[in-house]
């Protein structure tokens, strides 16, 4: 069973970027949107993760260090987003995506 | 073995993002993320990466979580109102079909490509090696990472505060 380690790993990052990716485009509270592209970040990083596992790496820490830039720019993506969250619940009391029709404040 | 475990965790995992993702309940889906992200960093510890794991319990477990949860409390009306309202069933299932999709070609590519498989290979980066990696050779990576996270605050700080002495206009 050793032979499909990085296959199934693969899979797994797959399926959790699908659930991400269905979760985002179906619903229209901007929170929820905002946790599915989260899970579709996270997916990405397993990638990363899987192929230092099992790939052939230039540097014994190369893919370790890539997620530890990833997991750093997620978050500030995170904080950026909530706070973008917050200014359009301020003008327009409400977050549904539908209702966010305006840029100019 | 180490695979059984690599399923149960893939799992877990998967169905908590799964259930966050069709529950109507805004608080029951942040905490059921905040399981998937444990998932994940378990997935990290499984594969050997000790610190990633860290840093995502660090980062997403404590930090995200918790404005996540904020975001979600900050922007409600009363208290009936985190629980969202029933979102368009054609809307849904696009969403459902355009995930099939995109799914059926990712695994299609895992699949059938011919990926490199060294068996039981597991590379050891210790802290040490990794505090060495970033100082040295990764040192203005470092540096522009904690640019981005000071600006990305700050702006997020300025967006979300509220302009003192601005009166606030009718939004039609």
């Amino acid at each position: 069973m050793n032979g499909h380690g990085l296959q199934l790993c693969l899979a797994f990052s797959s399926l959790l970027f699908c659930v991400g990716l269905a979760g985002s485009l179906s619903r229209s509270n901007s929170i929820l949107v905002l946790l599915g592209i989260e899970l579709m970040l996270n997916a990405a990083n397993l990638n990363f993760i899987a192929f230092w596992r099992y790939g052939q790496a230039p540097a014994p820490a190369t893919g370790v260090i890539f997620v530890a830039f990833s997991v750093a720019v997620a978050a500030a993506e995170a904080a950026v987003g909530l706070a973008l969250v917050i200014a359009v619940y301020r003008r327009q009391k409400n977050i549904r995506l539908q209702e966010a029709v305006r840029l100019k404040g | 073995m180490t695979t059984a475990l690599l399923i149960l965790i893939s799992l877990v995992t998967l169905g908590a993002a799964a259930t966050a993702m069709v529950l109507r309940n805004l608080i029951h889906s942040v905490l059921l993320l905040i399981g998937s992200w444990i998932g994940v960093s378990v997935f990290y510890l499984w594969a050997g990466a000790e610190f990633v794991a860290f840093a995502q319990v660090l980062v997403y477990v404590g930090a995200v979580s918790m404005v996540v949860l904020f975001a979600v409390l900050l922007t409600r009306r009363s208290r009936s109102d985190i629980s969202v309202s029933r979102d368009s069933a054609s809307r849904a299932i696009s969403a459902v079909l355009v995930g099939a999709c995109v799914l059926g070609v990712l695994l299609y590519g895992v699949v059938f490509s011919a990926l490199p498989n060294p068996g039981a290979r597991r590379p050891n980066a210790s802290v040490h090696q990794l505090g060495m990696e970033l100082l040295g050779p990764h040192a203005a990576s470092l540096i522009i990472i904690g640019m981005i996270l000071t600006v990305a605050t700050l702006g997020g700080v300025v967006i979300a505060s509220a302009e003192a002495g601005a009166k606030t206009e009718d939004p039609s």
